[in-house]
C-alpha cells in the first residue's frame, strides 16, 4: 500500500534574490513497509525533501500525499496534528526534552495525542525495553550516551504509532558501535512491526541496512534502487 | 497539561541563578512597592490624623456668614440648644465651644498674628491633643488670672519662656481694640510648625471677660471614628441649617484631596515598579526561549500544538511570579507588621516633616485590598510578560530551530 506519494516535489529557496532548487521536481513512492535511505552529498537536497514530506517545511511547487491526504492542503494546525498522529521524526541531534526522562520524553508525544495514562506508561516501558534501555527508564538524556538518546528519540518516534518515521541522518553524531546497534534495532522494527523508515544519510552502513536507497543530487533523483 | 506544567517547572530550574535572580527582583520589586505604598498612606494618615487631632476635628460648626471675612461679631446663637443637639448624638464622641479671634501677640521683643483660641479647657481636653502635647508648664492648672498657652515655635520666635508675660491684643464685636496682659503658663509642641507659631490657647472665661460677651464663634467635634463621619455630617447639616455646617474634607480641602488621590498615586507606583520588573521577565523569557530554539522547534515538529507551546512560556513565565510574588507579599507583610509597631524614627528630617505637618515617627499602614489589588496586578502583568515571548516561540520555525546549534 503506498504511503507517501510527492508529485513533481519543489523547493526553491530564494536568497538575496537568487533562486536555488533544493528540490527539483520529485516524484515518489513510498510503499507501507520501506525501509528507505535517501543518500546524497551534502547540500542535495535530502534533508529538505525529508521536510516537505514531514510537513515541516513549505512546498513552493507540487504536492506530497501521505495516506491520500495532500497535506497543503491542511492548515498550520491542522498540519501539526497531522504530524501528531501520522509521522515519527528522528533527529541527527537526538532533541529529547532535557528536564523529562526517558520513560517521560518517550509518554510525551502520547500525552499530546491524549492516550490514557495506563496506556502511556505500558507502551513507553515497552518501547524503551524493545530499544535496549530497560535499565534507563527513569534517566534524564544528560545521563544517557548519544547512542542511547537516539534509542530514546527512535521509541518516541514509535510511541505515536505513526504511520511511518522520518529519520534525518540519525547515526550522524553516533560512534560506530552505536550505529550498529542503533541500525539493528531499526531493521528488526522494521522487519516484526513492519514499520516505514525513511531516512537520509551519508553513513555507508545504513545504506548497507537498507531495502531500497534513492540517489538525490542536485535536488533530483538519479537513481532508485530496490534491494 | 500536568506534564506541561511539570515540564515548565522543571524548565525554570535549567539556568537556576538566572530564575533566581529574575525572582529575587520579584520578591525585591513588590517588596519594595508595598512598603512605598503602605509608607506613604502612613505618612497620608497621620498628616490627616494629625490635623484632625490637633486642630480642625471631624467637623466645625459656625455661624453661616463667619468663615466669609471671620468678624467676630458672627457668634453661634443659641449655643444652649447647640449642646443639647450635640449632647444627644451618640456618633459624637466629644465637641467643644471656642471662642476665635485674629489678633496679635507680643513680647517685649517681638510680635507676631496669631488666631487666638479661646477654650473650655475641660471640653477642648476631650477633642484635641494640645494637652498631651506640652513640652514645658501646665494645661491651665495655674491660679493664676489670663493664663495663656503658646507652641514652641512661637516661644522661641517671641523670645519668651515659661511665665512670661505677653500681650494679646485684636478687635471686639464692635470692632474697638482690646489687649489683654497673659502669662505663658504652658508650651505646647504639635507635629505641625506653621501651626505652632499661629495659635496661642486662653480659657474661654478670660476671653469672654476682655470682648464682653459669653458667646462662641466656633464649635468642634469629633465623631467615634472617622468612619462616622459622613452620616453625622449629613444629619447635623440637615438639623442645623441654621449653622454653617463642615466636615474635615470642606475645612481642609487638601487634606481631603490628599486622601481621595493617594489611592490612585500609590496604584501609579505599583505600576511602574510591575512595568520595570515585567522587562526583567520579559528579558529572561526571551534568554529562555532563544536558547531552547532547537527544543521548542522539535516540540512543533513531533506535534505539540501552537496553544500548548504558549502555555508551556506562560506557565514558565507565572512560575517565576508565582514564586517571587508571594515571598514579596510576604516579606512586605511582616515589614509593615513590624514598622507599623516600631514605626520608622526619621527624626534626622524631623524639622522639614514638622513643617508640613508630620511627626518625626512614621507608622506604615496598608489596606489588605491592596494585596489583593497587587496580586492581580502580578498576574495581568506576568500575563503581559509571557505574550512578547511567547509570540517569539510561535513564530519559529521547526524546521530552522533545529538546524539552530
Amino acid at each position: 500500500m503506498e504511503i507517501i506519494k510527492t508529485i513533481n516535489l519543489t523547493k526553491v529557496y530564494s536568497n538575496n534574490g537568487l533562486e536555488v532548487k533544493a528540490v527539483n521536481h520529485i516524484d515518489l513512492s513510498i510503499e507501507e513497509g520501506e525501509f528507505t535511505a535517501i543518500v546524497g552529498p551534502s547540500g542535495s537536497g535530502k534533508t529538505t525533501l525529508l521536510n516537505m514530506i514531514g510537513g515541516l517545511d513549505d512546498i513552493t511547487e507540487g504536492s506530497v500525499e501521505i495516506a491520500g491526504i495532500n497535506i497543503s492542503s491542511l492548515s498550520e494546525n491542522e498540519l501539526i496534528d497531522f504530524r501528531l498522529k501520522n509521522i515519527g521524526f528522528v533527529f541527527q541531534a537526538y532533541n529529547l526534552i532535557p528536564v523529562l526522562t526517558a520513560k517521560e520524553n518517550v509518554e510525551f508525544i502520547m500525552l499530546l495525542q491524549g492516550v490514557s495514562e495506563e496506556e502511556r506508561k505500558q507502551r513507553s516501558e515497552y518501547l524503551l525495553i524493545n530499544v535496549g534501555l530497560a535499565d534507563k527508564l527513569d534517566a534524564r538524556p544528560n545521563q544517557l550516551s548519544g547512542g542511547q538518546q537516539q534509542r530514546v528519540a527512535v521509541a518516541r518516534a514509535l510511541a505515536s504509532k505513526p504511520r511511518f518515521i522520518i529519520a534525518d541522518e540519525p547515526t550522524a553524531n553516533l560512534d560506530s558501535h552505536s550505529t550498529a546497534n542503533l541500525l539493528d534495532m531499526m531493521a528488526e522494527m522494521n522487519e516484526k512491526e513492519k514499520v516505514t523508515f525513511l531516512f537520509s544519510t551519508h553513513d555507508q552502513r545504513v545504506i548497507d541496512k537498507a531495502k531500497r536507497v534513492i540517489t538525490i543530487e542536485d535536488g533530483k533523483i538519479i537513481k532508485d534502487e530496490r534491494r | 497539561m500536568k506534564t506541561i506544567i511539570k515540564i515548565a517547572w522543571r524548565n525554570i530550574w535549567r539556568t537556576p541563578m538566572r530564575s533566581l535572580i529574575v525572582i529575587g527582583s520579584i520578591v525585591m520589586g513588590i517588596w519594595a512597592g508595598i512598603f512605598v505604598v503602605a509608607f506613604s498612606y502612613g505618612l497620608n494618615k497621620q498628616r490627616t490624623l494629625n490635623s484632625i487631632q490637633n486642630s480642625i476635628s471631624h467637623i466645625q460648626i459656625h455661624h453661616p456668614e463667619y468663615q466669609r471675612d471671620y468678624n467676630s461679631k458672627y457668634f453661634i446663637k443659641d449655643s444652649e440648644g447647640l449642646k443639647s443637639t450635640l449632647e444627644a448624638d451618640e456618633n459624637i464622641k466629644a465637641f467643644a465651644f471656642r471662642s476665635l479671634l485674629n489678633g496679635m501677640v507680643s513680647s517685649p521683643i517681638k510680635s507676631n498674628g496669631v488666631r487666638i483660641i479661646g477654650i473650655n479647657k475641660n471640653q477642648e481636653k476631650e477633642l484635641t491633643r494640645i494637652h498631651s502635647g506640652l513640652v514645658e508648664g501646665n494645661y491651665f492648672e495655674s491660679k493664676r488670672r489670663n493664663p495663656v498657652l503658646i507652641g514652641e515655635a512661637l516661644a522661641k520666635k517671641l523670645k519668651v519662656k515659661l511665665r512670661s508675660k505677653v500681650v494679646l491684643t485684636f478687635q471686639d464685636a464692635e470692632n474697638n481694640i482690646v489687649s489683654g496682659a497673659f502669662r505663658v503658663c504652658g508650651i505646647f509642641k504639635t507635629q505641625y510648625t506653621k501651626y505652632d507659631e499661629g495659635n496661642v490657647f486662653i480659657e474661654n472665661s478670660d476671653l469672654q471677660r476682655l470682648i464682653k460677651s459669653e458667646e462662641f464663634h466656633q464649635v468642634a467635634l469629633l465623631c467615634n471614628s472617622i468612619d462616622q463621619v459622613d452620616s453625622t455630617y449629613q444629619k447635623l447639616k440637615s438639623n442645623l441649617s441654621d449653622y454653617e455646617v463642615k466636615d474635615w474634607k470642606a475645612i481642609s480641602p487638601e487634606l481631603a484631596y490628599a486622601d481621595e488621590v493617594m489611592e490612585s498615586w500609590l496604584f501609579l507606583i505599583m505600576i511602574i515598579i510591575m512595568l520595570a520588573l515585567i522587562f526583567g521577565i520579559i528579558n529572561t523569557m526571551l534568554m529562555a526561549v532563544f536558547e531552547r530554539r532547537r527544543e521548542l522547534g522539535m516540540l512543533m515538529a513531533i506535534g505539540m500544538n501552537k496553544s500548548k507551546i504558549f502555555f508551556l512560556i506562560l506557565t514558565e513565565t507565572f512560575f517565576l511570579s508565582l514564586i517571587g510574588a508571594p515571598t514579596g507579599l510576604l516579606l512586605g507583610a511582616l515589614t509593615i507588621k513590624l514598622t507599623a509597631q516600631t514605626g520608622i524614627d526619621l527624626s534626622i528630617v524631623g524639622e522639614g516633616l514638622e513643617s508640613v505637618g508630620l511627626g518625626s515617627v512614621i507608622y506604615p499602614e496598608i489596606q489588605s485590598h491592596f494585596y489583593f489589588y497587587i496580586s492581580v496586578m502580578v498576574f495581568v502583568f506576568t500575563l503581559i510578560a509571557a505574550i512578547y515571548p511567547s509570540r517569539k516561540a510561535l513564530n519559529l520555525k521547526p524546521t530552522e530551530a533545529i538546524r539552530t546549534i
